[in-house]
């Protein structure tokens, strides 16, 4: 009877967050070719959205200054600002990621139209930007500001939704490492955000990603931009606190 | 804004086997699909790619539909002289994309 009771109990109590020191990146679960291809920048198609991103930090709309005009060199003045982000902001009261930053950068600063969510322009210089800190420390969320936010991005993470009643946790807590179908569980960590998926055959957002996930498990998935969104970005980049910025990622 | 990433070896010892990779930005819209209204998206791909050692062809590549965006091509070739390796993308609306190295043969 006892061990009857033991059995329930282990099997409905939920996995804890990973230890710290059990953390691996996604390119730990990638096979040797693609960890190859991320490796080498004359080989990573994330380097094409980098590239473009150089010439838009360069480029200036009309009328107003280029980012480099104000910014300068972006290898001095962005060198660990994506490992920040999402990064709470004064002005609005709640944290904003980096995407949008830089439109409002465009916006406020530029006088230029904000760059359509997930359009080539905003992950090209997203992915500029955050190469920028590649092999930096994720520091984002670790302010006292954010923390209700993060606090609201765990929730979202251990909330069941959709029409297979899944949380993030499920899988990428309880489960990483096994198999779903033929592909890894990674452990979900955003850490090379954006980045190349092979499956996309192109370079994509963090909200991208999470929005795939989402309707994975047959829910609605949150609009671009969604404060919701946000809170989940901020989560997953604090429970990643520490771990090396990779951008460009590639991912299978 | 098409990109295109060239990694040709800086210097070669005469006779040895050199490897080329090359990988560059392109949507390869295969000319099936149809966007939201109903309408064939136009071909938009990368048909040919050529190779050109000190002007001489050394690798030439057909390309069709269904190869994926962002074409990433090796191949390899054997270093003899110095000089420039031209590598040409030719396209179906826009100009061809030329890029060139140099290399050093010893």
């Amino acid at each position: 009877m006892t061990s009857v009771v033991i059995c329930f109990l282990i099997s409905t109590s939920f996995a804890a967050e990973i230890p710290q020191d059990e953390r691996r990146s996604g390119t730990a679960f990638m096979t040797r070719e693609t960890q190859a291809m991320q490796e080498d920048d004359r080989a990573n198609p994330g380097m094409l959205a980098v590239l473009d991103g150089e010439a838009l930090w360069k480029d200036a709309p009309p009328g107003a200054k280029a980012c480099a005009g104000c910014h300068g060199e972006a290898a001095t003045s962005m060198k660990g600002v994506a490992a920040r982000y999402p990064t709470f902001d004064e002005a609005r009261g709640r944290p904003i990621d980096l995407e949008q930053r830089i439109n409002l950068c465009r916006t406020e600063h530029q006088h230029a139209p904000a760059f359509t969510w997930e359009t080539r322009e905003l992950n090209a210089i997203t992915a500029y930007v955050a190469n920028q800190s590649r092999g930096m420390p994720i520091t984002a969320g670790t302010d006292e500001r954010s923390r209700p936010f993060v606090e609201a991005g765990r929730a979202l993470f251990n909330k069941r939704q959709g029409q297979l009643d899944l949380s993030c946790a499920q899988c990428h807590d309880d489960n990483w490492g096994k198999r779903l179908a033929g592909s890894v569980i990674p452990q979900a960590h955003p850490t090379g955000y954006p980045e190349y998926r092979l499956e996309w055959q192109s370079t994509g957002s963090l909200q991208r990603r999470l929005r795939s996930c989402v309707f994975g498990v047959r829910a609605e998935p949150l609009g671009y931009g969604a404060p919701e969104q946000v809170d989940l970005e901020l989560y997953l980049m604090w429970r990643a606190r520490g771990m090396p910025l990779e951008t460009p990622a590639v991912r299978p | 804004m098409t990109q295109a990433l060239v990694n040709v070896p800086a210097k070669a010892k005469r006779g040895e086997a050199i490897e080329i990779k090359t990988l560059i930005s392109h949507p390869m819209e295969t000319g099936y699909r149809h966007d939201t209204n109903g309408q064939p998206i136009p071909r938009d791909i990368i048909h040919t790619f050529v190779a050109r050692y000190n002007g001489e062809e050394v690798f030439r590549a057909d390309l069709h539909p269904a190869i994926a965006a962002n074409p990433f091509i090796t191949f390899f070739t054997v270093a003899t002289e110095s000089g420039v390796i031209e590598l040409t993308w030719t396209q179906d609306h826009r100009d061809p994309v030329t890029q060139t190295a140099n290399i050093t043969v010893e």
